[in-house]
This record gives C-alpha cells, structure tokens and sequence, in this order.
C-alpha cells in the first residue's frame, strides 16, 4: 500500500507528460489526477490505521561505497504519515481546481498543448515530496528534497514567455541551493561522525555525538550544534526562512494551483519537516535550536510587516506562508516538535484554501491580481468569498478562548488552536523574545489578512469596470476543492488537538514514543506554577502523570527527559493564553478602520510614513542588498578570472614561454593547410597502428 | 576469446586500415560507405566489448584476461583490465557508435574523419588497457593524433589556433612523464605496470638545488606524472587549452575530447601516481585538493559569465573534473568511488550536452547564446533533453551526475573540512550557470526572426540521445551498476596505499630515531 502510494504519482506523471499523445489530453490529465486520488484515499487509510510503530520497507539498493550505504527505502512512522495525508489530499485536490483554473489560460495561443505538462510536473512534484518524506536515510531525503526544487522550477517557470517566470524560477532553484549547500555539509558531517546516513543509526549516535567535537572551517565546535546548524540551513532555505526567504514572494510567478501546492501547503514546510525528523539531534542542540527560534520568531514578524503593504493578492498570501513557517520553526525551536507538526498540518488546509481561493478571484477577475482592482466582489462570486472568509477566520485565529480548559473540548478554527499551541510553548520555553515577535505578528496577519478581505469583497469595485462587470463565479471543479479544504481549515484542529497538543499520553501514543508515569520530580514543577496561578496548576496536576520516555529513535519523536515544554505550555498564564486572541481582535479592528470605516486612512499614512511605507513595500531592501553583495560581484569576478586569468596571466605567460617556438609552428600551420602535413601524419597514425597490430598478431601466435 | 582485449582494441584500427586501402574516390556512395564502415566498426566494437564485461570477475582485484606476447627490442605487448580500468573501456565503446552516428551530416574529408576516428578509438581503448609503460605511453601519445587533426581539419575558424594549444599543453606534459619512465625504468628495472604496481620507490628524503625534497623520488616523479595528467584533466591553471579545443573541435571531437579523453588524466593518476608513488602523493595530496576546489569555484564563475555554449559546458566539465581529482586524492574509498563514477556519468552527460549544442549549431551554424532564445516554442522535445542533461550536469540526485560529485564530497569532508566547503560551493555556482544557459537558449518567447523556422530533432538525433538518457537516469537510480564492479579494486588500492604510508611512516620513524 506504501509502495501505491508513493509510485502512483510517478506513474500518473509519466502516463500524463509522455501519454497525452496517445491517449488524448483530457485522459491523460484524468489519469494523473485519479492516481493522486487514488494515493490520497490509501494515504487515509494508513494515517488512521498507524498504530505508532516505525516500519521498514527497502524497495532498491542505491548509492554503496565502503561504509556507506543507502536504499531506496520507506520509514513509515506517525511523522510520515501526517505528511502523507497532508501531501496527496492537497495535492490532488488542486490536480482537480486545475482543470477549471488552467482551463483557457491567456498565457497560451490557441492550439497550444500545455495542460497535460503542468499536470505531469504536478505529480511528479507530488513524487517527489512523497520520497522526501518516506525516506530512511538522509541520502533519499536529499533525492526529494532538490526533486521538489525542480519541479518547483519548473512550475514556476510554467509560463515560459514571461521573463519574469523564467527569472523567477532560476531564482528559486539557486536560493534553494543555497540551502542545500548548507544540508550537503550537515550530511557530510553526520556520515563523518556516525559512520552512516541512516536515520535508525544515527538517531542512536545521538548521545555520543553531543559529546563529540568536531573541526569545521576555522574553529572546533560542538558536534550536535554544528550539525544541527548546517541542517536548519538547509531548511531555512526550503522554508523560505530569512536570509533565504527572497525566493518565495518571486515564485508566485507560478500558476496560481502551483503556489497553493508547492509554496503554501507542501514543500515549504519539508525545512520544519527535516527538523521535526531530526528532533533526536536539536534535542541534544541548544544553541543551535535557540538559534532556529530566534530567527523563525524573527522572520514571522519580518515576512508580516512586508504582508501589511503589499497590494498583489498573491503576494500577500506568500509573505503570510512566510510568517507561519517562521511560527513552525519557533516551536522547533522550543522543543515542542508536535505543535511545529499540528501547525504545518493546519497550515496546509486553510493555506492552500486560501491560496485557491485567491485563485478563483483571480480567474474571476481575468487574471488581475493587484488588489487595489479588486473590490465589492462579495456578490459576484458568494461560494469563492465564504471560502475566503473561513481561511480568513482560520489564518487569524478564531476561536474561544479556555474553551479546553473549562469544557475539555477545544473549540475554533484550525489556526486558532495550532497557532495559539505554538505562542504557548514559546512562552513556556522560555523564550519572550519569541513570544513576543509571534504575538505581535499575529496582530500583523490579521490586519493583512482582513486587509485582503475587505479590500477585495468589501468596498466599491476599483479598477477596470468590465472586468468587474464580467466577473463570474468558478467552475464546480474548482469550488468543490475549495469546499473540502474549508472542512479542514475548520475542524482538522478540533479533532486533532489531542493528539497534537494534548496531554503527555496522548500525544506520547500518536507518535509511537514510550512514556512513563512520573514521581516526585515533575509534581514538584507543577508546584512552582500552582503558586502564581491556581487554576492551571488545577490542569497541571492531571496532566503530570506521565513524561516521555523514549530513547532518539525510538518513535517518531524524540522529547529528551528534561524537555517539559508540552507540560508547561498547557500550564502558562492566562493571559498568556489569551494573547494571541487579543492581538487577533486588534488586527481585526485595526483593518476594519483602515479599510471600512475610513478608507482613505491607508493612503494618507503611506504619504506621511514614507521611508517606511518603501522600506516595507520593497520588502526591507533585501533583493537590491543581494544583488549588490552578491549576483553582481560573482559575475564581475567571473569576468575577472576568465579575461585576467585565464586569457592574460594564464595563456599569457604559456605564450611567453613557446614565443621562440610560435614562428615555427605558423609555418608548419600554413602547411597543415595545403594539406601535406596531414597526410604525413595519417601515415603516421596508421604506422604505429600497423605496428602494434602486427605485435597482437605475432602476440597471438606464441 | 583469449585475446578479446586486442579484438576490442584494433577492430576499429583494421576497420581503418581497410578505408585507407580499398575505399576510393569522394562521391557520395564512397562517403556512405565509409560512414558505415565506421559505424559498422565501432557498433562491433562495441558489442565485443560485453565479452569483456561479461567475462570480468569484480571480485578479482588483479588483472584480468591478460594478453603478452613480446614486442621489437625486448619490449613487451601485454593488456589488461581490473576494476579502474575495465568502465572507462566500457565508456569509449559506448560512446563510438553515438559519435559516429552524430557526424552523419559531416561532408568534407569524410573517409580520413572517420579513419582518425577509428584510430582514436583504437588508442583510447589502448590507453586504458595497456598494461605496460611503454605500450601505455605509445598509445597515450598518439592518441594525440588524431585529436589534433579532427580539430585542426574539420574544426571551426580558428582551428590551427586550438589544435596547436592543444597540441603543445599536451606534449609538454608528457615529455616530463617519459623522463619519469626512464627513470622508473631504471629503479624497478621492468615496465610491466603490474610489477611496477608492487615495486617500492624510493622515498627518503633528499636536497636537490639547495630544496630540500620530501619525499624524495616519489614526489619527483609524481610530480612528472602529475605534469602530463593534470594536462589532460585538465586541472586548474593548466586548463585553457580546453575551451578553445572544445569551441573549435567539430561536435563529435567534442564529445569525445570530454567524454573519453578527458579522463585519460583520471585514469593515470589512479593507475600510476596513487598506487605507485603513495609518499609522494601524500606529500603533494594538499596541493592538488586545493587546485581541485579553486578550480571549482574558479571555473564555475567563469562559466557563469560566457557568452558562447561551447565554452560554458568546456568550462562547467574543467569544474566537474576538479571533483575527480579532489575524490582521487582524498584516497579512501568513498572519494575514488565517487571519482570513478563522476568520470563515467561525465562521460554521458557531457557527451551529451555537446551534443545539444551540435543539434541547434547545425541548424543555425552559430554557438552564440545571444542567438537563441524561446527554443522551447518550437522544439519540444530538444527542450526536454536539453533540460534532462542540464539537471544531471548540475549534480540532481536521481540522475547520475549526483552520484559521483555526493561521494566525492563525503570524502573530502573527511579529510578537509575547508576544502569540501569551498568544493560545495560549487552545487550552487552549477545551478547558476547551468539554469542561466538554459533559460537564456530555450526559454522565452521566440522573437528572433532566424529561429522562426528551426524544427525540432530529427529521429536520428533522438535515437543518439535516447542511450545517454538510459545511461543517466539508470545509474542515477540504481548506481550499483558501477559501484558493484569498481569497489574491490578500489578497496584494495586505498588498502594498498594505506599500507604503503605506514611502512613508510614506520621506516621513516626509525631513521629519525
């Protein structure tokens, strides 16, 4: 069933991209979707049959020299399987929008075939996503991991005509490559240490490797935190996460059902995946999972001030994925790898929802994307703006707040319980900084978020009036994906709060790792937070009954003993916990100002605020600064070395020496020309080869 | 079968031989024959070359089906394959068949193009069998040759230029390997490599000109080694004749100059330079890393800044070869695996991206970048291709290109941290340059009125890809197919030359005390 999984979206690639001529082009791209059905439904099926034990399926041998060794290889364990679900359920929702999406697209001339080779790149993203996750070994993961970078190129690229795409898509490619220099070298370093590319093996050597030093570059460094740096530079790069994050925004070049799929849902989240996956490492880390914090809790706050002021709708929504995955890497960063998992997990229902969503006012609106066109669109595509409002309401977080505590049921939007799951735990691991960055951003995404409401379904139509006039609602294909992700975006939180964030035991068994009832040790802890605040202790007590007890590798997970971040979350403050709601309610309130109740609000601060207003729209400076750091000198010192060094100090000083001899050979050139040297040296060649042909035969003779 | 070795290696020179003697005139009937013969010859080569896979024990780390016979003067004939050796013939009798199916169009001098390159193969496939110094340096020589001429005659305008650099970059190098031979001679007193192989060269230390030399004879004749397969490589700085080879030779000299002969420098430095003079090249292994990952990142921004095709794949090989010689002087198992592997994937995906850029330079008969643009528009499926190859050549996993620059760099990880980060560097400057290309020939709308009427690739043309893609993507997946026939022979020469340091080291030890 594994194997179905994993191969259908090859196949259904292959049958699609090279069929479509013998099968016509509507099969082909049903055939693709059908296999991404197909995965999906099997993909549910082992999600909710997973009974928590890691199992093994090898599949070929590949790379094997010495030591090292690795297979193409299955490792089915609790984190595989939520990305599982995660991948082909998104994914072949947005096989079926993109038969109403790509349908008619204006980027093409009549006559033009392009539908079955976006499908086909689909799958085979799909493809290989899937070998990113099911991987056993660091070497496979790598497989997945750039073969989602190239087809996240190609996607990008789609629209070959335009050369933004096109500049967009190598951007992308490279910016990833970044990343992966930094992966390569995190694989090198484990390998050196470890002696294997395994995770089983590796995840064992944890203990020893964080006694381990290790000599990289100019210094020796701890082994784990080294390790795990290189590692979350490689995620920092898939993740779109600052430094490496200017790839992201670009890449909306794409269709639209690209950046739902790969930019929103999937892809970008395989960094937080990796460093879920390597939590046996970052457990034994800490100053480099205080460094992943920093920066996730930093980029969460950069990517949603950018969000305020952009006006491309697309855009928006890339800077939001931006700032969510920076929520995601915070708790990693914390420790609290579950609720990274329970956030991509929601992420990817009311992202991608709102991604397509966006996708069908942007069908509807003739493939206007700017915003400031947008406007009073409410009634003229209904099904389109309720779906927009639930991934609205899911995205900022509504819900009621304590409603766990006081009824035992959580109750709100996906995004309320996932995000409010990660403000917890960065308050409760101790880091203000990161809860402060991510409760201020969380103001930041509802107002952009509301922003991107109002300013497209509320107000008066702006822009091109016959746009407006001829905008119609999207086809059924494309609002029957809508509508299942709404089902996601409002209830996957409610049901799997428990597992996710629930108590140690709970959460202990959905991910396979061994727990064990605790004495004295954690009671005590439960007392220092009795004193402040009574009514959490209430829950404390109850939920201090068990601890993690696994050993690295042992479960999907691995919670070091002293790592009581899941304990202490559901114990912090009230108003800790309520935090995330009121920054929720001011963004809301702030927005509807701005866009509703004094609409001209907007413009006349951009007019006074104005170095910051640019400083903000051109997204902190960041794309000119790299240039001018590097693109630039890298070509000019490109040029450096080929006319310099090559054509002056190398061939130079080479002409220098045959300068005596150089006279000689023109003369013999000239006569290379009339053609006696060359049948002097044909003489030549067949000589020596009659030669040596006469010695085989003389040879043979003996 | 017992002299299946020199079947191999002379059919195609016989198949010249014959040309040269009975094939007349220069009609068109003469020049179809001579192109079938040619291609007849090569195929048959090549399927007689399975007898020599077939029949090759990998468990063996000796030489295998080995032919001797004695030659003039007291010299000796005598071929051989192991394990390094018997993938690189496997490459060249790939190739040929593709290379002459790849000069169908060629119409001038057509019977003495095909005569240099049955002889070429000839000597190649010598080169990589010969198992004694002087046969190997006869064969290593000449195959010079024909090179020379296939770029000289049939090259493009500035051809004497090209095929004189070549020519002198080359010579120079070997004359300095024949002094070394002589000088091997006269040590061991044998050319027979496999005796050479188990002879100790002397390694005690010595003042020569007022330097003192580590090492001593070893590092001497290391170093002459190193002159002439450094050439060939070719490494950084001795690499610019390259380039201007590549962008003068005809199409097929240039797949063959980058998939086979290129890796005559690789081939020598894992037959004669490790094995044979291990404290030598301990001594000088640092310096020939740091060459390797400058040339690298040197050759790689280089890459990204040219202006014509030719060049930019002839520089991006001279970086993919900068992590042959990084793998081989790691000198564990990993790095020369990995070696090995990135010179037969190079092999394919080099070979084959000269040949992308044959297929658009006979329709446009230009190598220009700036000429193209918007490719894709009309020519589908080259896109296809042209992408596939572009991908492997920046090192995709999945393709064949990952395999052997992954393995290198574990290595040198191992052995050299700063070197393996500067070598790293290059899987993002690849990237860059190799996506630019393609975007810049194939992407885009299709504007310039030239290019309104280029077709797509004819069947003949994809039938010449269609092996090189089985080739990248099969040993991408399940690279088992190389590893599994080269890893006991390499085991044993990393086991060989670990040995040979610690006697060394131990005797060395001794004296000091």
């Amino acid at each position: 069933m594994e194997l179905t999984i994993l191969f259908a979206p090859l196949i259904g690639s292959l049958l699609c991209g090279f069929g479509w001529r013998f099968i016509g082009e509507t099969a082909a791209m049903w055939v693709s979707t059908g296999f991404l059905f197909l995965a999906a439904l099997l993909s549910w099926v082992v999600f909710l049959t997973f009974d928590g034990v890691t199992e093994q399926i090898q599949i070929l041998r590949w790379i094997e020299s010495g030591s090292l060794s690795s297979d193409w290889s299955i490792r089915l364990d609790r984190l595989t399987s939520i990305m599982l679900i995660v991948i082909t359920t998104v994914s072949s929702l947005v096989h079926l929008y993109s038969f109403g999406y790509m349908a008619n697209d204006p980027q093409w001339k009549d006559g033009e075939i392009y539908k079955p080779r976006f499908f086909a790149y689909l799958s085979f993203f799909t493809f290989a996503m899937l070998m990113l996750v099911t991987s056993d070994n660091l070497i496979q993961m790598f497989f997945g991991w750039e073969g989602v970078g190239v087809a996240s190129y190609l996607l990008i690229g789609f629209y070959y005509r335009k050369p933004s795409a096109n500049a967009a898509a190598i951007k992308a490619f490279v910016v990833n490559r970044i990343g992966d220099f930094g992966f390569a070298l995190g694989i090198f370093g484990l390998y050196m240490l470890t002696d294997s590319v395994r995770f089983d093996d590796i995840f064992a050597a944890m203990p020893a490797v964080a006694e381990m030093s290790i000599t990289f570059l100019w210094a020796d460094w701890n082994a784990a935190n080294l390790l795990a740096v290189l590692l979350f530079i490689g995620a920092m790069g898939k993740s779109a996460q600052l430094i490496l994050h200017t790839w992201l925004p670009d890449a909306m070049e794409g269709p639209t059902p690209v950046s739902a799929l790969i930019h929103a849902a999937t892809m970008v989240t395989a960094g937080v995946f990796l460093m879920c996956r390597m939590s046996p490492l970052l457990e034994f880390a800490p100053q480099a999972t205080m460094f992943i914090t920093v920066l996730g809790a930093t980029t969460a706050f950069f990517a949603a001030t950018v969000g305020l002021v952009q006006t491309d709708i697309k855009r928006v929504i890339a800077y939001s994925t931006c700032s969510q995955l920076g929520y995601m890497f915070v708790a990693v960063g914390v420790g609290m790898y579950s609720a990274a998992m329970f956030h991509l997990f929601t992420h990817a229902f009311f992202k991608a929802m709102l991604f397509l969503g966006a996708g069908s006012v942007i069908h509807a609106m003739h493939h206007e994307q700017d915003m400031n066109n947008y406007g009073a669109l409410r009634k003229k595509i209904p099904w389109t703006f309720r779906a927009m409002m639930i991934g609205t309401l899911a995205i900022t977080g509504v819900g009621i707040p304590f409603s766990y505590d006081m009824f035992g049921i959580p109750i709100g939007f996906a995004g309320f319980l996932s995000k409010d799951a990660i403000i917890e735990s960065a308050y409760a691991g101790g880091s203000s900084y990161g809860f402060w960055m991510l409760v201020i951003a969380a103001a930041m995404t509802s107002f952009y978020s509301w922003r991107l409401m109002f300013m497209t379904f509320y107000g008066e139509a702006r822009g091109d009036k016959h746009t407006h006039d001829h905008a119609h609602e999207s086809p059924m294909v494309m609002l029957i994906p809508l509508g299942v992700l709404a089902l996601g975006a409002i209830f996957a939180g409610m049901i799997w709060f428990k597992p996710f964030f629930g108590h140690v035991d709970r959460v202990a068994t959905f991910y396979g790792i061994p727990y064990e009832e605790v004495g004295a040790h954690g009671a005590d802890k439960v007392e220092g937070a009795t004193d402040d605040h009574g009514d959490a202790a209430k829950d404390g007590k109850a939920e201090h009954h068990y601890a993690f007890a696994g050993k690295p590798g042992e479960g999907a997970l691995y919670i070091a003993p002293d790592n009581h971040i899941l304990d202490d979350a559901h114990a912090v403050p009230n108003w800790v916990k309520v935090s995330p709601f009121v920054a929720m309610l001011g963004g809301f309130l702030m927005a509807m100002w701005f866009y509703i109740w004094n609409p001209t609000l907007p413009g006349r601060l951009a007019e006074s605020q104005r170095p910051l207003y640019l400083f903000l729209k051109n997204k902190w400076y960041f794309d000119e600064l790299y240039d001018f750091l590097f693109v630039n000198p890298a070509k000019a010192l490109g040029r450096f070395l080929w006319k310099r060094g090559d054509e002056t100090v190398i061939d130079g000083t080479l002409n220098g020496v045959a300068m005596g001899i150089i006279p000689f050979f023109t003369k013999l050139a000239g006569r290379a020309q009339s053609g006696y040297i060359f049948t002097y040296a044909f003489a030549m060649v067949i000589g020596i080869a009659v030669l040596v042909t006469w010695m085989t035969m003389s040879g043979g003779a003996h | 079968m017992d002299n299946i070795l020199s079947i191999v290696t002379f059919i195609p020179a016989v198949a010249a031989l014959i040309m040269a003697l009975f094939l007349r005139g220069d009609d068109e009937a003469a020049r179809k024959n001579a192109k079938w013969i040619a291609m007849f010859a090569t195929s048959a080569t090549f399927l007689a070359s399975l007898f020599i896979l077939s029949g090759f024990d990998s468990s063996n780390t000796e030489f295998q089906m080995v032919e001797q016979a004695s030659w003039l003067m007291g010299l000796q004939y005598k071929m051989g394959v192991d394990g390094i050796s018997i993938l690189f013939v496997m490459l060249t009798t790939f190739m040929m068949p593709l290379v002459i199916a790849a000069s169908w169009n060629v119409e001038v001098r057509v019977k003495e193009y095909m005569i240099a390159f049955l002889m070429l193969e000839t000597l190649m496939l010598g080169v990589f069998m010969a198992l004694d110094l002087v046969l190997f340096y006869v064969f290593f020589e000449a195959g010079l040759i024909p090179m020379f001429l296939i770029v000289g005659i049939w090259g493009g305008a500035n051809r004497i230029y090209a095929s004189f650099k070549f020519f002198l970059y080359t010579l120079l190098g070997s004359v300095l390997m024949l002094v070394a031979m002589v000088g091997m001679y006269a040590d061991a007193g044998t050319t027979d490599i496999a005796k050479l192989l188990v002879h100790e060269f002397s390694y005690g230390s010595f003042e020569l000109l007022g330097v003192q030399v580590v090492g001593g004879m070893q590092t001497l004749m290391f170093l002459a080694f190193f002159a002439s397969f450094a050439v060939k490589m070719p490494m950084w700085p001795v690499h610019t004749w390259l380039p201007d080879a590549h962008v003068q030779a005809p199409t097929a000299g240039s797949v063959v100059l980058a998939a086979i002969l290129l890796k005559m420098g690789g081939y020598g430095f894992l037959r004669f330079s490790l094995p044979m003079f291990p404290v030598g090249s301990d001594v000088l292994a640092p310096m020939v890393l740091w060459m390797s990952a400058i040339a690298i990142v040197y050759t790689s921004l280089v890459a990204l800044v040219q202006e014509d095709m030719k060049k930019l794949i002839a520089y991006s090989s001279v970086a993919h070869m900068g992590f042959v010689t990084m793998g081989i002087f790691t000198a564990n198992q990993q790095g020369i695996d990995g070696a090995i592997f990135q010179m037969i994937s190079h092999g394919f995906i080099s070979g084959a991206l000269f040949l992308c850029v044959g297929v658009i330079y006979d329709r446009m008969h230009t190598r220009d970048i700036d000429a193209y643009g918007g490719l894709v528009n009309r020519m589908p499926a080259f896109a296809l291709i042209f992408m596939l190859f572009t991908m492997a050549n920046v090192g995709l996993p999945g393709t064949s290109g990952f395999v052997g620059e992954f393995l290198t760099l574990v290595a040198i990880f191992q052995v050299n941290t700063w070197v393996a980060a500067v070598a790293t560097t290059g899987v993002i400057f690849s990237a860059a340059y190799a996506l630019w290309l393609y975007r810049r020939v194939v992407m885009g709308d299709l504007i310039k009125e030239s290019l309104k009427t280029i077709s797509d690739m004819t069947t003949r043309e994809r039938a010449i890809f269609a092996p090189l893609i089985v080739m990248t993507i099969l040993l991408g997946v399940y690279p088992a197919l190389v590893l599994d026939i080269i890893g006991p022979s390499v085991t044993a020469l990393v086991t060989n030359y670990d040995k040979a340091l610690a006697a060394a080291d131990a005797v060395t030890q001794v004296a000091s005390q």
